[in-house]
């Protein structure tokens, strides 16, 4: 059926004629465009220049608008180039194609010193601009808290009991499981190396306190950023995509008060039950590991652990779990506002969700820490 | 050769035999058989939930068929090779409801994304033919650089033909290309399928609810109920069908004012 496409150059006195044959479909269009490519070539300064296509078998746009290029750059002065022998078939192609103005694209993916310097400028003056989203929604958090403290029935129940199942209750198996293993691995490498200084013992006290007081509650907090901060803001997202935060506003809702609120509690409520947890968990793997590879009896590892923890080590970790909580949940939700029209956006705003929501978490826990060692904690 | 071009005319270029969908329980499609033409507008029709989109994700092969076979351009979709299915992909175009326009690609790279995949061809020519998409289905050159979310629903539907159309397809299906446009709009869009059809010639299948679109658009009227093809036919052939759906349908208050 398919006939390769030909353009030929037919002497006819001093007129410029060309002859297109074939198919000019976009399955020939390098082949097609070469062609044209050369036929522009074609100078002199003939009477009258025709573009011959009655020979051709197959168009289509593409075609069609390789031999209207031709037309065009053939045409020059007062010599207009023709198109002859057009079938009916494909006359309203070609016309629909004449109308085409061809504007030149501006092409904009070009890489130059000053614009990376400016992608730079840009990015470090972005940084005031995020914290300061933050604060922004930090207040907007507290603001919509108080409202509903002041009119409790506004409060939203249901979602937040939803969004608590969601965070702490669905949760609960991995966060154990991890910390379990944290435990154990902690508990073992404590021994191995403590045993060359017939410190066994001494694994109870390291394992008690760098649970109770960080790794607990670290490791839960960033384990929650990344299994519910990517998850809020890709909801968030997904929702403000879909003008579903629009249509919220215009009825009246405040979305800070219907979507982030109950969010932010539950995670609030959630992260201090997932670390006491997480840390019981590790504790229990860190005493099993002791017991089975250290030789350190249960009764001999809750003796120690009494005498090497107090109190103290424990409200250290725990009060720090609702300070992250907000933190992730900030983060996430203002990620998940800031979404754009693309699944390209939603993408890099939960990447972002996670990626800032660990930094500040960890962050935050450098900043207890000196509080807590200047108070003498 | 004209022979063969008279065997084409007269073969349908969609072949749909017994075709039945199941979701679960509940049977969609039920042994149903349609052709469709060469070079014809085909409306189809039926009631809400009836199975339209399903029919139509079903020949485009999205959904999963439980029995049948359909035939698109003479290559059975079933027993067909990989390549044989790119090459008759390749010939046909879809405009989904929504228009399914790539979010993170501008408009000019959603028209030219097809047109990368299949054809190697120059990045001028493939702007060019951008430029003259975008005239054909009436938008100005200045969209191209812009993003899906900045279009309004009526270009969100002309671009997402446009990028139907980039390949010059034989086939496009149409899901409701005149949902959520005003009747202006709507008007114009329909003259837009008319004029691509005899200008490209294109042979389109159309999923439609707007009256106005099957008279004005539509060479062929196929209607869908209880799973089955219940009547297809011209417009007149319609009108004087004594199905109680088609009577309401065509002799209601709307079909009435759209009949003037």
């Amino acid at each position: 059926m398919s006939s390769d496409p030909k353009l030929e150059r037919i002497a006819k006195g001093n007129a410029l004629a060309l002859c297109a044959t074939g198919t000019w479909t976009a399955s020939f269009a390098p082949v097609l465009e070469r062609m044209v490519a050369d036929a522009e070539k074609l100078a002199g300064s003939p009477q009258s220049i025709f573009i011959d296509v009655s020979e051709v078998a197959k168009l289509d746009t593409f075609g069609a608008w390789l031999i209207e290029r031709l037309r065009r750059s053939l045409t020059q002065g007062a010599v207009e180039a023709q198109i002859a022998g057009l079938s009916a078939n494909y006359s309203s192609l070609v016309d629909e194609v004449r109308r085409v103005r061809a504007s030149p694209v501006t092409d904009s993916g070009t890489i130059t010193i000053t614009g990376m310097l400016e992608q730079i400028g840009r990015t470090v003056a972005g940084l005031a601009g995020t914290v300061a989203g933050l604060v922004d929604m930090l207040g907007a958090v507290l603001a919509a808290g108080f409202r509903t403290l002041i009119h409790p029935r506004s409060f939203r129940l249901t979602s937040t009991v939803h969004h608590m199942e969601q965070v702490c209750w669905r949760a609960v198996p991995i966060v154990v499981l991890i910390t379990f293993l944290i435990g154990c691995i902690i508990a073992q490498q404590g021994i191995f190396h403590f045993r060359r200084f017939g410190a066994d013992i001494f694994v109870v006290d390291m394992l008690g306190v760098l649970v109770l007081r960080e790794i607990g509650v670290l490791l839960v907090a960033i384990m929650v950023a990344g299994r519910s901060g990517s998850a809020y803001t890709a909801e968030l997202g997904s929702m403000k995509m879909r003008e579903e935060i629009d249509a919220l506003r215009t009825m009246g809702f405040d979305p800070i008060e219907v979507l982030v609120l109950p969010r932010m509690l539950a995670l609030v409520l959630a992260l201090p039950i997932l670390a006491f947890l997480g840390a019981m968990a590790a504790l229990y793997g860190g005493g099993l590991v002791a017991w089975l590879y250290g030789g350190v009896d249960p009764e001999a590892f809750l003796l120690r652990l009494r005498d090497a923890i107090s109190i103290d080590h424990f409200i250290v970790g725990i009060v720090k779990a609702p300070v992250m909580a907000a933190v992730i949940g900030i983060v996430a939700c203002v990620e998940g506002l800031a979404v754009q029209g693309s699944a390209e956006s939603l993408g890099q705003h939960t990447t972002a969700s996670v990626v800032k929501g660990i930094f500040f978490v960890i962050v935050m826990d450098g900043v207890f820490a000196v509080f807590f060692a200047s108070i003498g904690m | 050769m004209a022979r063969e071009a008279q065997s084409e005319i007269q073969d349908p270029i969609i072949r749909v035999r017994d075709i039945t969908v199941q979701f679960g329980a509940t049977r969609v499609l039920d042994g149903l058989n349609l052709d469709v033409k060469r070079g014809e507008i085909l409306g189809f029709v039926g009631p809400s939930g009836a199975g339209k989109s399903v029919l139509t994700r079903t020949i485009i092969g999205l959904v999963p068929k439980v029995a049948g076979s359909i035939e698109v351009f003479g290559v059975d979709l079933d027993s067909s090779s990989t390549s044989q299915r790119r090459n008759v992909e390749r010939r046909w175009g879809v405009l989904f409801q929504q228009g399914a326009l790539f979010s993170s690609l501008t408009v000019r790279q959603n028209i030219q994304f097809p047109m990368r995949e299949y054809l190697r061809v120059s990045q001028r020519l493939m702007n060019e033919i951008t430029m003259a998409k975008l005239t054909m289905v009436g938008l100005k050159p200045e969209v191209a650089e812009r993003f899906p979310s900045e279009l309004s629903g009526g270009m969100i539907k002309r671009v997402a033909l446009a990028r139907a159309l980039s390949l010059d397809p034989d086939l496009v299906f149409l899901d409701e290309p005149t949902s959520g446009l005003d009747p202006i709009g709507a008007g114009d869009f329909d003259e837009l399928v008319r004029t691509l059809q005899r200008t490209l010639g294109l042979t389109v299948f159309m999923v439609t609810h707007d009256l106005d679109s099957l008279y004005t658009a539509c060479d062929r009227i196929a209607v869908l109920g209880n799973g089955k093809i219940i009547a297809a036919g011209s417009i007149a052939d319609m009108q004087a069908s004594q199905h109680p759906w088609l009577r309401q349908y065509f002799h209601g208050k709307r079909a009435r004012a759209v009949m003037g």
